[in-house]
């Protein structure tokens, strides 16, 4: 068959029935776009932060890393002495707190002398009348353009940051040139930092640049002999892909969203061909009577779904760029989820996934068209002219041997662990479940429709009667009502759960009166053990529970995990998942830091603290919903043995009995001298952290909407396209005497019922996706435990608003149908 | 009794098409219509069956006045009162036999099992009994033909009007479907009108009317 042909006899044809193409075209263009729009979103910032990071590399072939706290700047000296290396620079790195404002703000403390060898973009250049060598002098500080711009100061200002609670001042004496745009950062001379913030003998790290002709590979091989426990060597690149891949499972996760968008849109197309297919039976068979094959036949059909899916790919990956510059304006570059500070993303064209999601588009529409194509083609061309024919086509065959095999293939998939950190097989489960629920559309239609025996009007005897005996219109119809419902339902457990845990987490976790901090613990405020002191004593205070942060390399080759040093009171204090009474020293890990690290309750665990490796046992884990990447508590005692260090992060306050919270708070603050402390409320806290954890899950929300929107979309094609077909059946019923407002009724309960049993099944389907992604996907994703919750009045409210837009929907596709003369419908053969 | 008083009627671009038609039928009564094609046969029955609107006259039936009968109304009307045959048979092919026979029982708010029994002694009369749970698409054209006389009879309707009941039938067996109509509408004692091209469909009336433009007249 010749393309000129193809194209008018099938291609030409979606033209004529315009609103289903739209729509069609439509829901393929939202899917496609949603899917790119999440792509170039996360690329975009991931570039930008990946540049960011690599900016501060520089030209280094290696870095030395180790714990927040940093490590003995012994190590530069003997990393220095390597002939492995050519040059090398040692790097303090502070997140200092601003005083007089909200926020820190990144400084690098550095060798003049050394960067340049290693990191030039980091040098600094004094402004005229300064001095060159004024980067040398222990009060100043060069600020990136960005900083400039940001904390609004200029040469000759002084900057005002947190040391502990000692403020410390630096006069800003020039910029640094090299920084790229929207990079935020100042830079001063590493002994003016190590001094001013109390690190002196302390690096956080050291960039090398090894000699000619010495690979990475050697170096990192033998340079480690010479690096104490917990610091280790790595590459720009491997700390770019360090700090990605706490994103990674958030992207896949939210790619997957879109995937079942456009899954939904497929669905769309399959409804809208079907119905193209149907109505045109007599067409195909004349065609095959002139001689077209059958494959030809399946071709052309093919041609017409593919069509559709190339304009909706064109029309969405337009749409993506707007959806995605529009994300970056409204919730930022991470989606609100937290998990990447990216300063100034662009949403730039990309060739590759652009052109990917492309041919996605016009696989799924193609694909959508394969079944009606392959229906069409198997139909005997005498059969296909005879009267009557088309109910044939939407008898649908129950499925139950396909189902179950799915359930059974989908129950194997959620055992399977994660493949490269990704759940992969869970994600080939939720398929399995949505494919199975798909395939018992026509059982649970035709039980359904039961529901209409209740009442002995004709209508809804026709319509139970219609459904019962062609429930592959329902199919039709509803597959997208199917997958749209499954997932939003998924998601609505999902999220209820998750937010009713984090919850109950936070009461666990924040137990205290009222919280005491000098800043963030990655910033430079702390709390001195003296103020702690004070603290402690005062008459209005029962007890205090202090907090210290560091991070540790327990796991290799993966990013810090977060060690929390706290009474733990033998694991009381923590919201265990499970433990083990042990002897000894003992740590309590979080889920995330048990599963990278494999261990469980009882087995021993070495982790690098001060320079050198101790063994613990681990005493339980505990549930964490704050750091992804893994944290493990050690009892403070033990930390201050080990390490010496005394000062505290967090001061948890507990009032005596009877002191009100104004009184406890003034009096901590005139204990502490009125040090630019922040109190925190842990009903505030929380109140915070759940605003945020909404705020996370609205861009989820709206790509269900999309989704649940497509899915109505299946309905109205079906039933403006079947109401059209159904002119003749709907002419003798008013012949009959039927009101021509109740075939609306009538066109109404069908549509009801078809999205009643599309969300019967969906909900269904919904709750086992919901345990797949409870106990599957975002346990290997993200290692977080979660206790169900399912909000009942939320999914009945949903539920029911979706079967009364859908009834309408029907009614109002209808409206043609109605309108037309029934004297002219039965004149018309079927 | 149906009783038609000088209906009028014009196209819709105002050229009359049939004017002065009176008709008055006694119960038990086959009348046969013929005429030209375009004459208004299947108008004319479609003004009596309330589907279109009149320019004129007066039309009752058991003495109520339908020209003014709202659409719903009548409607309501033709459910009770009314029994349809068409020519493309237009039996439901999603409704087994006992099912499209009953639906006239189903509009009149009858109980499914009363309704199933009435259809299936309706089939029964028509020599299906054996198939009421069959589907349409088994049935041949003259088979389907029969169910769709049993729809048209099932409820008791005064009148039966069939546009062309046997157009889709060879002449065989559209002998024995209408002698199957008419003699059902007599043992009920209702009224049929058949608009018909056939001289052998004519024939099985009690009488045959002509359409003209100017009305209803005996046809030779």
């Amino acid at each position: 068959m010749k393309l000129g042909v193809a194209l008018r006899v099938f291609v030409a044809s979606l033209a004529r029935r315009r609103l289903a193409t739209v729509l069609s075209v439509l829901a393929i263009a939202l899917g496609v776009a949603l899917g790119l729009a999440v792509n170039i979103i996360h690329a975009s910032a991931l570039d930008e932060f990946g540049r960011g990071m690599r900016l501060l590399a520089g030209e280094s072939d290696l870095q030395a890393v180790g714990p927040r706290g940093g490590f003995d700047d012994a190590v530069y000296v003997r990393l220095a002495q390597a002939p492995e290396v050519e040059q090398v620079s040692p790097v303090l790195e502070i997140e200092a707190r601003l005083v007089g404002r909200e926020g820190s703000l990144r400084l690098y403390g550095i060798d003049v002398f050394r960067v340049a060898g290693t990191t030039p973009r980091l040098l600094p250049r004094s402004d005229e009348d300064t001095g060159r060598l004024a980067i040398l002098e222990p009060d100043r500080v060069f600020l990136s353009a960005a900083a400039r711009a940001t904390l609004g100061l200029e040469t000759g200002d002084v900057l005002q940051v947190l040391s502990g609670l000692e403020q410390r001042r630096f006069i800003v004496s020039g910029g640094v040139p090299a920084a790229g745009r929207g990079e935020a950062f100042g830079v001063l001379d590493i002994a003016a930092a190590q001094d001013g913030f109390g690190r002196v003998g302390t690096l956080t790290r050291v960039d090398l640049r090894l000699a000619p002709g010495v690979s990475v590979a050697a170096a990192r091989e033998r340079l480690s002999a010479l690096l104490p426990a917990g610091v280790e060597l790595i590459t720009p690149d491997e700390g770019v892909d360090q700090a990605a891949g706490l994103s990674r499972a958030y992207r896949v996760n939210m790619s997957m969203l879109a995937a079942i968008a456009l899954l939904t849109g497929g669905f769309l197309v399959f409804s809208a061909q079907w119905l193209a297919v149907v109505r045109r039976r007599a067409l195909f068979a004349f065609l095959r009577a002139l001689g077209m094959t059958r494959g030809e036949l399946v071709r052309g059909l093919v041609l017409e779904g593919a069509v559709v899916g190339l304009v909706g790919g064109v029309i969405g990956v337009g749409l993506a760029h707007v959806f995605a510059a529009a994300a970056f304006a409204l919730v930022g570059a991470d989606l609100g989820a937290g998990l990447l500070s990216a300063s100034e993303p662009q949403a730039s064209f990309r060739v590759l996934p652009a052109t990917l999601h492309l041919a996605l588009g016009i696989v799924i529409g193609a694909f959508g068209a394969w079944l009606p194509a392959r229906e069409a083609a198997r139909r005997a061309p005498a059969r296909a002219l005879r009267a009557g024919d088309e109910v044939e086509a939407w008898r649908g065959r129950p499925r139950s041997g396909p189902a179950a095999i799915c359930v059974v293939l989908a129950v194997a998939a959620c055992f399977v662990p994660p493949i490269a950190g990704l759940p992969l097989a869970g994600y080939a489960a939720v398929a399995l479940v949505l494919a199975a629920v798909v395939l018992v559309l026509p059982t649970v239609v035709a039980l359904v429709a039961r529901v209409l025996s209740i009442s002995s009007d004709a209508v809804a005897r026709l319509a139970r009667s219609r459904l019962s005996a062609a429930p592959g219109q329902a199919v039709v119809a509803g597959a997208g009502v199917v997958a749209s419902v499954a997932l939003a339902v998924a998601m609505a457990v999902m999220v209820s759960s998750f937010r009713v845990s984090l919850d109950d987490w936070l009461l666990r976790v924040l137990p205290a009166d009222v919280y005491v901090r000098a800043s963030p613990s990655a910033q430079s405020g702390f709390l001195p053990s003296a103020a702690v002191g004070r603290v402690a004593s005062l008459a209005q205070v029962a007890s205090v529970t202090s907090l210290r942060y560091d991070t540790v390399r327990a796991d290799d080759g993966g990013p810090p995990m977060t060690l929390i040093a706290r009474p733990a009171e033998n694991g009381a204090a923590l919201p265990l998942v499970a433990q083990m009474n042990v002897d000894g020293s003992t740590v309590w890990l979080s889920e995330a830091a048990a599963d990278l690290l494999g261990v469980a309750p009882g087995e021993r665990v070495t982790l690098p603290l001060a320079g050198s490796a101790h063994e613990f046992t681990v005493g339980g884990v505990w549930r964490d919903y704050a750091r992804q990447h893994g944290a493990i508590v050690i009892e403070l005692e033990e930390w201050r043995r080990i390490t010496g260090d005394e000062r505290t992060n967090d001061l948890g306050v507990q009032f005596a009995p009877g002191v009100a919270a104004d009184e406890g708070r003034a009096a901590i603050l005139a204990a502490l001298h009125g040090a630019p402390v922040e109190l925190s409320d842990p009903a505030r806290i929380r109140a915070t952290s759940l605003e945020i954890f909404d705020r996370t899950f609205l861009v989820t929300w709206l790509m269900e909407a999309v989704a649940v929107a497509i899915g109505l979309f299946g309905i109205v094609t079906t039933f403006a396209a079947l109401s059209l077909s159904r002119a003749a059946e709907f002419g003798v019923l008013r012949h009959l005497g039927l009101e021509r407002r109740r075939i609306g009724s009538l066109l109404a309960a069908e549509g009801g019922v078809t999205a009643l049993a599309g969300v019967t099944a969906g909900v269904a389907g919904g709750f086992a996706i919901a345990a797949i992604l409870i106990y599957v996907i975002n346990r290997q994703s993200f290692h977080w435990s979660m206790d169900p919750a399912v909000p009942w009045a939320m999914i009945g409210a949903f539920a029911l608003a979706l079967v009364v837009l859908a009834a309408l929907a029907a009614r109002l596709a209808g409206a043609r149908a109605m309108r037309r003369d029934a004297v002219l419908a039965v004149k018309e053969d079927w | 009794m149906l009783e038609v008083v000088d209906l009028a009627k014009s196209h819709v671009a105002g050229r009359p098409l049939f004017a002065g038609v009176c008709l008055r039928m006694m119960p038990g009564e086959v009348v046969a219509i013929v005429g030209e094609s375009g004459s208004g046969k299947s108008t004319l029955l479609n003004c009596v069956a309330g589907l279109e609107s009149v320019d004129a006259g007066e039309l009752r039936l058991d003495g109520i006045g339908l020209i003014t009968l709202d659409e719903d109304a009548f409607a309501r009307l033709r459910r009770e009162k009314y029994g349809f045959v068409f020519q493309a048979f237009h039996v439901l092919p999603h409704l087994t036999l006992a099912q499209n026979v009953a639906l006239p029982l189903w509009l009149l708010g009858q109980s499914e099992r009363a309704a199933d029994a009435s259809a299936r002694a309706m089939l029964g009369r028509v020599g299906l009994a054996e198939r009421a749970g069959d589907w349409p698409r088994n049935l041949s054209g003259g088979e389907l033909q029969r169910v769709a006389i049993a729809r048209a009879l099932v409820h008791g309707p005064r009148l039966v009007l069939a546009d062309e009941p046997t157009g889709n039938l060879d002449p065989e067996l559209a002998g024995g479907v209408l002698d199957l109509m008419c003699e059902r509408v007599r043992v009920a004692g209702a009224m049929a009108i058949i608009v018909t091209h056939s001289a052998q469909a004519a024939s099985r009336a009690d009488r045959v009317l002509r359409l003209t433009r100017d009305g209803l007249a005996g046809a030779a």
